[in-house]
């Protein structure tokens, strides 16, 4: 008897064995009564993977994103080891100027400065490693340090993104209303500025001011300029997905059981943003590192005697010339950084949305 | 469709007013910045200080300073605090130069993209695909800037090919002109033709296994025109809008940085400079200018999507 394919098990139940049937025709022949190995049995399914499992063995497959996260959490560890280097091998602090020092290189004395104010190039050695700037900085100190800079005004810049971002996008996705037409315009209103004219328009006038409490060259200026002009960029996306989350029947049920809007926010839609914050982590990570490096660049960001990437580059092109290396230096660090950070976030990208991997049939 | 048109220039005109306040508001609402003291110098007594506060106007109320800055900027009046320069006019001077930096640097990343974009589509895998892959994804990472002192360092002082900085207008000499904007229309073209090409290239594909291609397969089109005719047009719609934008925010003066590293007189240059001296009036002046820019070509970008498309007329 051939079995109900909607047995109790819900599983198609077909009895399939292969080989040669009495009417010796070749091929796969159902028989009644003789069970071969049934993959859907009771006990016997494949193991539930949820999505996030799914994501991470794609991930530990991709072994380029592996290498390049390595090699981002080698630049932290570094740029972390910034006051180790500073006090143990090079023997100075990141904005101690030394002017009229010498060092002793090879038996040889030079001035760090030269009477006539050019800098010592690269020594190699414990101390100037990469050489001096014009106040006689150690420019690999404030490599480290400048990296420990840019590292912190990205990631507090990113933690203000996603948090408002993500706020934003629920609050105008999920009320529209009145919410919407206040907090959407004001996206706009963000979003209608490129990024580097706002951000720098807002540093020039907080580095002169500060605000409140916080001084004009401290460095959660840019760090919380860099949130506010990104918080659009996740935010649009995220409301258009609240937009459709909140249609969906799992919210309608929710809804009907008596859950309360923020309840609803919080337990049903937020969940189901995950992946998409995800992805966008360690895209808006780069994406604020390097507009650091913009507004630093132009003096709108990190300000004296601080270091970043940004300042350094800034710093370091005046004598692209004589000394590319001052230049070149920090900013092969900020590319390395950046480009780690983008190879990584690509990985978990496809990782996590398959659909993202173009298929071709052609 | 005319009322879609209204309504567009309606809301742009709205946002513009908006973007204004903003910018007014920013070099406005901090506390401890005082203009005055920045025009009179550092080492000015308080009277030089007022004197000052009261020929521009700050001591007035927040709303009257919008009013009458805004003025100023209309009737072509206002001059920065640094060299007494009038800002309209040294924005309509430098116009061109920036103009001939970006629309050069645009038709070459369009152009590259297209080509590249198509060619990684058709061959899917292969070396110019993994090759662009790379290519898209250091182009998001390298900062212009570093890429112009690159280049700079490379190809003007490391092998002399190319003057290192200036800028020669068109109508002098137009081979001149070329010559010295060359390098800095490959850094800001080179970075984005990598972006450019890889969203191309996933558009491509997804239009591939759409049923229109299917079927001009069908009624007999060769492979070269159905991808001609029918899967290129139709995969440009997108990078044109996002091109758009790109586009209006580099000539709004977005490039500021590559004018500084190739000493360019454009507008970008001159708000670099504001910058660097704490002058709001060109940094004012440039940010509504971008503003005016990205709010233009995004209405004319929506207005001719509409004009495409009846259900976002409709809809909207």
């Amino acid at each position: 008897m051939i079995p109900d394919p909607l047995s109790d098990t819900g599983h198609p139940q077909a009895e399939v064995i292969a080989g040669t049937s009495p009417g010796g025709t070749t091929g796969i022949v159902i028989t009644p009564g003789e069970r071969v190995a049934d993959p859907w049995a009771e006990g016997r399914h494949p193991p539930a993977v949820g999505p996030w499992k799914l994501a991470a063995r794609r991930l530990r497959r991709n072994y380029v994103a592996q290498a390049f996260l390595v090699l981002f959490l080698v630049i932290v560890v570094a740029c972390l080891l910034a006051p180790f280097y500073a006090s143990h091998i090079a023997h100075i602090g990141p904005n101690t100027n030394n002017v009229t020092g010498t060092i002793n290189i090879g038996g040889k004395t030079t001035d760090v400065v030269s009477t006539d104010g050019v800098p010592i190039g690269p020594t190699f050695s414990s101390r100037y490693f990469f050489g001096a700037d014009s106040n006689g900085r150690d420019l690999a100190v404030r490599l480290l340090y400048g990296g420990r800079t840019s590292l912190l005004i990205g990631g507090i810049g990113t933690v203000i993104i996603i948090a408002f971002g993500t706020l934003v996008g629920l609050l105008t996705g999920y009320f529209r209303g009145v919410t919407d037409m206040i907090l959407r315009p004001l996206m706009e209103l963000i979003w209608s500025f490129p990024v580097v004219i706002l951000g720098v328009a807002l540093g020039t006038a907080l580095a002169l001011g500060g605000i409140g409490p916080v001084k004009g060259n401290s460095l959660y200026i840019p760090a919380f300029i860099i949130g506010v002009v990104f918080i659009p960029y996740l935010g649009k996306p995220i409301r258009g997905e609240v937009l459709r989350l909140r249609e969906m029947d799992f919210v309608e049920a929710a809804r009907v059981q008596g859950m309360g809007s923020w309840r609803i926010m919080l337990s049903e839609i937020l969940p189901n943003l995950a992946s998409m914050i995800t992805v966008f982590v360690p895209m808006m990570l780069a994406y604020a590192i390097l507009l650091e490096a913009y507004l630093s660049f132009l003096g709108a960001g990190v300000q004296a005697p601080n270091a970043s990437w940004g300042t350094l580059i800034s710093d370091g092109i005046s004598y692209i010339q004589t000394t590319p290396t001052f230049s070149l230096i920090p900013g092969a660090m900020l590319v390395l950084a950046v480009l780690s950070i983008n190879v990584v976030g690509d990985g978990i990208r496809d990782a996590l949305d398959p659909r993202a991997q173009i298929r071709v049939r052609t | 469709m005319a009322r879609f048109i209204v309504r567009r220039m309606a809301s742009a005109i709205l946002l513009l007013f908006a973007v204004s306040i903003v910018v007014f508001a920013i070099f406005e609402v901090i506390p401890s910045y005082n203009p005055a003291r920045a025009i009179a110098g550092r080492n000015a007594t308080a009277t030089t200080v007022a004197e000052v506060s009261h020929k521009f106007g700050f001591d007035k109320p927040v709303y009257v300073q919008y009013a009458k800055t805004m003025e100023l900027i209309f009737t072509g009046q206002v001059i920065d605090y640094n060299d007494n320069l009038n800002v309209d006019s040294q924005f309509a001077q430098r116009f061109p130069v920036t103009v001939s930096l970006v629309v050069p640097a645009a038709l070459i990343w369009l152009a590259g993209a297209v080509v590249l974009g198509s060619i990684s589509a058709l061959r899917v895998g292969g070396l110019a695909d993994r090759g662009l892959m790379v290519a898209a994804i250091l182009g998001v990472s390298i900062p212009v800037f570093l890429l112009a002192a690159v280049l700079l360092y490379a190809f003007a002082f490391k092998l002399p090919w190319f003057p290192n900085t200036g800028y020669v207008t068109l109508p002098d000499n137009p081979a001149q002109w070329a010559y010295h904007l060359f390098l800095p229309w490959i850094s800001i073209a080179i970075l984005s033709i990598g972006f450019y090409s890889r969203v191309l290239r996933s558009n491509l594909l997804d239009m591939v296994n759409e049923d229109f291609v299917r079927t001009a397969r069908a009624k007999g089109l060769t492979r070269r025109q159905v991808f001609n005719r029918h899967v290129l047009r139709n995969s440009l719609m997108p990078i044109v809008t996002m091109f758009g934008l790109d586009f209006a925010v580099l000539l709004g003066g977005a490039a500021l940085v590559t004018e500084t590293v190739f000493n360019l007189p454009g507008i970008g240059q001159y708000e670099a400079q504001a910058i660097g001296n704490l002058d709001v009036p060109p940094i004012l002046v440039g940010a509504m200018f971008t503003a005016f820019f990205v709010v233009l070509f995004s209405a004319i970008s929506d207005i001719v999507y509409a004009l495409l498309d009846p259900r976002v007329r409709l809809a909207g």
